[in-house]
């Protein structure tokens, strides 16, 4: 089944849960690089999370599609164009100031809906909404505690956090656009803006850094159109199961 | 038809953690549900502590076993995610047992979490203590360090 075609809970359900997915990855790629143990370990977490909540939402959008296919097909057997995460979770690490940057954007979002799908009718989203907001609480703070220390730090770190903002804020408004209606199911992601707003203009006006004002902005992810970057991130996740179909340990 | 039922729950219960042996997963609260369904089979409820905790895979085999070893044939895993696991769930005496093991217990959760409270050292009883990292070597636990004796020491992250 395309994109295109899926019923409007499983494609929901799938962008959600491809967000989750991908920046998992993105953050493993970090175990061994970052600067600091501890935040080998931190980074690796909060990637644990997110895969947790992927499996959730992959079995979920599966089960809700009705075809037969499981988390790992979804994970694993689509190509590009079937995935629907926004592009801000593709994109490359950067380096480290980078990465807190869309930490502090993406669980920002994500405490914002999961928050507002505590109230969903949907037993299994609110179900799952409460576990993870949990999560991407300590998520939350622990990007804030860096860009905070990081931008009110010295000349050097200030300058490559605000570096590191200005690179990934074009991918932000992507997170906030319209999605199929599902009225008190889903979130309607412009309603999670605002608290948004308030939360990351606090964080940044705190850590001394300016807010950006992109002149571009990243469009297509919900729909399938990715950057460059996201197809070389599914081989190397897709890789070892396409290879050995049904490998287990 | 009771007694079965309290003899497996109880058995589920005993199961050890697989990642903190010393807490059973009854102290540890992850045994929500064990029942037996009309066609006989045990049915357990497990919640997991983290959506991505690597543990949950193993712990529902470990109560599979436990449960075939106490007399059940057929044994349905379920995983919950709701109501959400929290760490009030966690008996005294598995906080009591965390602390002989040198982990910090977690404190009782009042909605949102005060990230700056201070935790106790598991080693000598200081409140002298820091935090350095929010993520531990489980996702259920963060790393601190104690001023007072300079062991550093896991704190079992109150949610």
């Amino acid at each position: 089944m395309t994109v295109s075609t899926l019923p409007p809970l499983a494609a929901y359900v799938l962008a959600l849960g491809d967000d989750a997915l991908i920046l998992a990855q993105r953050l493993g790629e970090w175990v061994s690089y970052a600067p600091q143990m501890e935040e080998d370990i931190a980074l690796a977490n909060i990637g644990l999370d997110l895969l947790g909540q992927a499996r959730t939402l992959l079995s979920y959008a599966g089960a809700v599609e009705g075809g037969g296919r499981d988390e790992d097909d979804l994970a694993y057997l689509r190509d590009d164009r079937d995935f629907r995460n926004v592009q801000l979770v593709e994109i490359p690490n950067g380096d480290f100031a980078v990465t807190m940057a869309r930490q502090l954007i993406f669980s920002a979002y994500q405490y914002e809906l999961y928050t507002a799908l505590l109230d969903s009718a949907d037993p299994t989203l609110a179900g799952l909404a409460g576990k993870a907001v949990k999560e991407v609480d300590y998520h939350r703070d622990h990007a804030t505690q860096w860009v905070l220390r990081l931008g009110d730090g010295t000349d050097l770190s200030h300058a490559r956090m605000q570096a590191g903002l200005d690179q990934v804020w074009p991918y932000a408004d992507e997170l906030f656009d319209p999605a199929s209606p599902l009225p008190g199911v889903a979130a309607d992601p412009a309603t999670l803006r605002p608290a948004w707003e308030r939360y990351v203009t606090s964080v940044l006006s705190e850590a001394t850094c300016d807010k950006p004002e992109p002149r571009w902005r990243s469009r297509g992810g919900r729909d399938g159109l990715h950057t460059e970057h996201l197809g070389h991130l599914l081989a190397e996740m897709q890789h070892l199961h396409r290879s050995h179909p049904g490998a287990s340990w | 038809m009771v007694t079965a039922q309290a003899a497996l729950l109880a058995a589920a219960r005993a199961v050890p953690d697989p990642e903190i042996p010393v807490l059973t997963l009854g102290d540890l609260g992850v045994i929500r549900d064990v029942r037996v369904a009309d066609d006989g089979a045990v049915e357990v409820d497990i919640t997991p502590t983290y959506t991505g905790c690597p543990a949950t895979a193993v712990i529902a085999d470990d109560v599979r076993d436990a449960l075939g070893r106490a007399g059940a044939d057929q044994v349905r895993v379920q995983i919950v995610l709701s109501p959400p696991w929290t760490t009030d769930w966690m008996s005294e005496a598995g906080r009591a047992k965390l602390r002989d093991f040198g982990i910090a217990p977690p404190r009782p959760t009042t909605g949102h979490i005060p990230l700056t409270f201070s935790v106790r050292c598991p080693h000598c009883g200081s409140i002298d203590t820091r935090e350095i990292s929010h993520f531990g070597s489980t996702p259920c636990k963060s790393l601190w360090t104690c001023r007072s004796c300079a062991e550093p020491f896991d704190s079992f992250k109150a949610i």
